[in-house]
C-alpha cells in the first residue's frame, strides 16, 4: 500500500525546462509546488571535468540510464517492435534540469505559418497540397498569441541575437547582441548574401555577454569553449534551468525538488486528477503525492506514457484516425546537407560554442512557393560552429576508405579543413505516425515501455534532397574544393544520431477531436491536468524546439494560475 | 610483428601544470564585481591551491611511471591481436603516431573491463529477436563478450585462409582479413562480423582521441597530429581569428592546475 503525503497546490512531473518554468512562475504567484525529477540532482560545479568527449559525448554521462526505460521502435505497423538497446538516433535527457542542461541552446522562434500550417496551405495551394495521411493541423493559436510568450523566455534565457529577417513580427530585440562571429560563419554569410539569401547570426542561449535577467539572475559570457551538446555547462553561460529558473522558484521557500522520484501513475477521480503516484528509485517505495493540479512536464515519450498508463485521454487509434494520445509523433530531417573540404584553408573548428552559427529562413516553412514542389514546409539552413571534438569528427571526402592509411592521411589533413553546411528540415506527422504501450517489453518498474512507429515519408525525402541542393549552392559559393551532398534520405533508422527533437504525442489544438490539451495545454479530458512540451507540438517546424517549449510552459503558467483562481475549462 | 609491450612514448608521461586563475581574472568571470559561473567561479577567490601555482605559463614538470599500461581484460595473445588490427585501421604514418603508439589497445582493454563493457547502461532485457537493420543491435551478448568472439574469429579466419595467426601475417594480409569482416564475407553464427569490425573500428578512434586519462592517445599525441587543443578553458580571444594551433592540454592538467 503506498504511503500517502501531505497534499500540495500544484505538482509538477519532470523538472526540466517546461516543469522549472511553471514552478517559478507560480511560486512566484504564491503557490506551493512539489517537483519530481527521476532523476539526479545536478548543479554546474558538477561540470568542473566536463571538457570529456567520452564521458559526454559518446558514453552519454547526462543522459537517461536505457537499462531502466528506454522505447521500442517500429518502421510499420506490420513488424514487430523491438528495443532501442543503445542510443543512436535520439539522446533521452535525465536528471534536475532535464535535457535543458544538455541542449546547444539554439533558440529559434517558429514561423507564423506553422501555427496556422493547415489553414495557409490550403488557402495558398489547394487542399489537393496535403497528401494522403498527413494530419497536419493548426495550433489553436497564432504566432501572434504566442509573440508574448516567445519574448518572455527569451528574456529569460537572455537569448544573444539579431533579429530574423524573414521571421515573424518581435515585439522587442533580443537582450543581448549575436555572439562573435567566427571566419567559417562570415564566409557563410558573406556567400548567402551573394545568393540573395538572408542570413542572421543564430538566437543564442550562450551568452554574447554578461546578462541579468528580469529575475535577477545574473550570468556570465559564452567562453567559446565547444562543449556543449551533450554537456553541461562549467560557466553557467548557456541557459538552462539549473541556473535560471530553479533557484528564482527555491527562493521562494514553496518549491520542493524531489530527485530520486520516478513518476508512474496520475491518480483521477470523476475526471479530475487527485495526485500521482511515484516510485523513490533509491529505496523502491511507492508514494502518493496528492495535489490540485497536476502538470506533466517530462520529455515527450514519457508525457504519453504517463496519460496511457493512468487512462487519461482517448488512446489514438491509427486504424480509425481517431483518439488523441498518442497522435501525430513528429521528428526531424536532419541529413540534408552538403560537407565542403578547402584544400587551401584552415579553420579554428576547435573552438565553438553550441548555438555559435549563422542561419537562413530562405527555403523554411513557407518562405517560398512549394507550387512545383512535392513537399510543403522546409528547414532552416545553418552553418553552426558547436566545436569539433575529435572523436566524433573524423570527416573525410567521398570515396575515401572508412580505416586505415588513406582513412587516416585523409581524416588528420581534413580535421581543421571541413566545414558542413546544414537544412534542419520540418517534420509532418502521418495518420500512421504514433506512439503507444509496446506489448511486450517493460521498463525496470514493470511498466511497458513506450512503442514508436516511425518512418521517413516521401514529403521527407523530397524536403531533405532540396535542402541538401541549396546547401550545396551555398557551399560552392564558399569555395569549398571537394562537395559530398545528400544522394537519398532512405528509411528512417534508430542507430545514428539525427536530432533530440521528438514531438507530438499529447497535441493541443481548438478541438478535443483533434488534440489532447487545448491551447493553455489544460486536458480536454482533465481540468486540473496540464501536459507541457514538445509533445503538444502538432507537427515540428525546421528549427530546434525549445524557444517554442519555453514559450508554451510560460503560457500553460499563466493558465494554471486562472484555472486555480477560476476552476473549469480555460477556453 | 605488433608488439603491445612497446607502445612508443607510453611509459612516461610529462604533465604541465599551467595556471588557470590568470585566465579566470583575465576573462573578466566576474559581472559588476560579482563572481559568477559555478564550477570556476570559486577559482577566483584566493584560495592555497591557486596561490601556489605558478602564474604563468612556465609550469613545472614531474616525470610519473604509468603503471595504467597493464591489461584489466585481455589475455596477452587477445592483446596482440587487438593491438594488430588496431594498427591497420589506424596505422602509423608521416602524420603521427598509430594506435599502438597511442596506446589504444590498453584503452579498448580498459574499457572492456568497465560498464562499456558490461552494456550496464543499456536495455538487454528478453526477449532476444533478430530485428530490422534500422532497429540497431538486438543481439544478447555484451561487448566484452562479442570482442572475445570477434578476436577469436579473426584468430581462425587467418589460420585458415593464411595457417599463421592474426598478428603474425603481413600488413597485406591482415587488411585482407580485416575486410573480410568489414564486408561480412566472413559468416559467423553468434555475431555479425561487421558488427564487430565496426565496434573495433570506431573504439580505435576513440582511443586515439579521447582524453589521455583512459590510457590511449599518449602524451595527446593523437591531438597534436591534428592540431586539437584538448581541454582549453576559452576560445573567446581566438574564435573570431583565423586559424592558429594551440598547444594541447589534458583534464589532468585541468586538475593539477586547480
Amino acid at each position: 500500500m503506498a504511503k500517502t503525503l501531505p497534499k500540495t497546490d500544484v505538482v509538477i512531473v519532470g523538472v526540466g525546462w517546461a516543469g522549472g518554468i511553471i514552478a517559478a512562475e507560480l511560486t512566484k504567484s504564491g503557490l506551493n509546488v512539489v517537483g519530481l525529477e527521476r532523476g539526479k540532482e545536478r548543479k554546474t560545479e558538477d561540470y568542473f571535468m566536463v571538457h570529456d568527449e567520452l564521458r559526454y559525448g559518446l558514453r552519454y554521462e547526462l543522459m537517461q540510464d536505457l537499462s531502466k526505460d528506454t522505447v521500442t521502435f517500429r518502421s510499420t505497423e506490420k513488424i514487430r517492435a523491438l528495443p532501442m538497446r543503445s542510443y543512436g538516433s535520439f539522446l533521452l535527457g535525465e536528471g534536475l534540469g532535464g535535457a535543458g542542461v544538455h541542449w546547444n541552446g539554439q533558440t529559434y522562434r517558429f514561423l507564423p505559418y506553422d501555427f496556422q500550417i493547415r489553414t495557409k496551405t490550403i488557402e495558398r495551394y489547394g487542399k489537393s497540397k496535403i497528401p494522403d495521411g498527413m494530419t497536419i493541423q493548426d495550433w489553436g493559436l497564432t504566432y501572434d498569441e504566442m509573440e508574448p510568450y516567445y519574448d518572455k523566455f527569451e528574456k529569460l534565457t537572455g537569448i544573444s541575437g539579431e533579429p530574423n529577417p524573414l521571421g515573424g513580427k518581435r515585439s522587442a530585440d533580443y537582450p543581448t547582441p549575436p555572439m562573435k562571429k567566427s571566419p567559417a560563419l562570415s564566409m557563410f554569410s558573406d556567400a548567402a548574401s551573394k545568393l540573395k539569401l538572408h542570413p542572421y547570426m543564430m538566437p543564442s542561449a550562450n551568452l554574447s555577454e554578461a546578462y541579468t535577467n528580469p529575475d535577477g539572475i545574473s550570468r556570465a559570457a559564452c567562453q567559446y569553449c565547444a562543449f556543449c551538446e551533450r554537456f553541461g555547462c562549467e560557466y553557467g553561460a548557456k541557459a538552462d534551468p539549473v541556473v535560471t529558473v530553479l533557484p528564482v522558484a527555491l527562493k521562494t521557500g514553496k518549491f520542493e525538488i524531489r530527485t530520486h522520484s520516478h513518476v508512474r501513475r496520475i491518480l483521477h477521480q470523476g475526471g479530475k486528477a487527485t495526485g500521482v503516484m511515484y516510485t523513490d528509485v533509491t529505496t523502491g517505495e511507492e508514494l502518493v503525492q496528492p495535489a490540485d493540479i497536476v502538470v506533466v512536464t517530462s520529455y515527450v515519450f514519457n508525457n504519453v506514457k504517463l496519460m496511457l498508463m493512468s487512462g487519461l485521454g482517448k488512446p489514438y487509434d491509427p486504424a480509425s484516425g481517431t483518439g488523441v494520445i498518442g497522435r501525430n509523433y513528429a521528428y526531424q530531417v536532419l541529413k540534408g546537407n552538403a560537407a565542403g573540404f578547402f584544400d587551401d584553408k584552415q579553420f579554428n573548428t576547435y573552438a565553438g560554442a553550441g548555438s555559435l552559427g549563422v542561419t537562413l529562413d530562405d527555403y523554411n516553412g513557407d518562405n517560398f512557393d512549394h507550387t512545383d514542389l512535392k513537399f510543403i514546409h522546409g528547414g532552416s539552413i545553418s552553418l553552426s560552429q558547436t566545436g569539433m571534438r575529435p572523436i566524433a569528427n573524423n570527416p573525410v571526402p567521398g570515396g575515401t576508405a572508412s580505416w586505415g592509411a588513406a582513412f587516416k592521411a585523409n581524416s588528420v589533413k581534413y580535421a581543421n579543413r571541413f566545414l558542413s553546411v546544414g537544412g534542419q528540415g520540418s517534420c509532418m506527422p502521418f495518420r500512421h505516425h504514433f506512439l503507444d504501450l509496446d506489448p511486450t517489453y517493460k521498463d525496470a518498474y514493470g511498466d511497458p515501455l513506450v512503442r514508436l512507429t516511425f518512418d521517413f515519408e516521401e514529403q521527407d525525402r523530397q524536403l531533405a534532397l532540396y535542402l541538401s541542393g541549396k546547401c550545396a549552392e551555398i557551399m560552392k559559393e564558399m569555395g569549398a574544393s571537394h562537395i559530398d551532398q545528400l544522394k537519398e534520405l532512405g528509411p528512417y533508422e534508430i542507430t545514428t544520431y539525427q536530432s533530440t527533437h521528438n514531438t507530438g504525442g499529447v497535441v493541443m489544438g481548438a478541438s478535443p477531436d483533434t488534440s489532447a490539451v487545448n491551447t493553455y495545454l489544460q486536458m480536454w479530458d482533465a481540468e486540473n491536468v496540464f501536459v507541457v512540451g514538445a509533445s503538444a507540438f502538432p507537427h515540428n517546424s525546421g528549427y530546434n524546439p525549445t524557444d517554442t517549449v519555453g514559450a508554451l510552459a510560460f503560457r500553460a503558467a499563466e493558465g494554471i494560475f486562472k484555472y486555480r483562481q477560476k476552476g473549469g475549462s480555460l477556453v | 610483428m605488433a608488439d603491445p609491450n612497446q607502445p612508443g612514448g607510453s611509459g612516461r608521461d610529462k604533465v604541465e601544470q599551467p595556471s588557470r586563475r590568470k585566465f579566470l581574472v583575465q576573462a573578466g568571470y566576474a559581472v559588476g564585481g560579482v563572481i559568477v559561473g559555478g564550477a570556476l567561479g570559486s577559482l577566483i577567490r584566493p584560495s592555497k591551491k591557486t596561490e601556489t601555482a605558478p602564474q604563468t605559463g612556465e609550469g613545472t614538470t614531474a616525470e610519473i611511471k604509468n603503471y595504467n599500461r597493464a591489461p584489466m581484460f585481455f589475455n596477452q595473445e587477445q592483446l596482440g591481436i587487438v593491438s594488430a588490427a588496431t594498427e591497420r585501421i589506424f596505422p602509423a604514418d608521416d602524420a603521427g603516431p598509430g594506435a599502438l603508439a597511442l596506446g589504444v589497445p590498453f584503452f579498448i582493454d580498459h574499457q572492456l573491463a568497465g560498464e562499456w563493457g558490461f552494456n550496464s547502461r543499456e536495455y538487454m532485457s528478453p526477449p532476444f529477436y533478430a530485428g530490422e537493420k534500422v532497429q540497431g543491435y538486438q543481439g544478447r551478448l555484451k561487448r566484452r563478450e562479442m570482442f572475445e568472439i570477434g578476436l577469436r574469429e579473426l584468430e581462425n579466419y587467418s589460420q585458415t585462409k593464411f595457417t599463421k595467426g592474426f598478428a603474425a601475417l603481413a600488413p597485406e594480409q591482415q587488411d585482407e582479413v580485416l575486410k573480410a569482416f568489414e564486408s561480412d564475407e566472413v559468416k559467423l553464427t553468434t555475431i555479425s562480423a561487421s558488427g564487430f569490425f565496426k565496434m573495433l573500428r570506431s573504439s580505435t578512434l576513440e582511443g586515439a582521441y579521447s582524453d589521455p586519462l583512459y590510457g590511449g592517445n599518449a602524451d595527446m599525441n593523437g591531438w597534436k597530429m591534428r592540431s586539437y587543443p584538448g581541454n582549453q578553458m576559452s576560445y573567446a580571444d581566438v574564435i573570431d581569428k583565423d586559424f592558429s594551433v594551440i598547444a594541447p592540454s589534458s583534464l589532468q592538467d585541468h586538475l593539477s592546475a586547480h
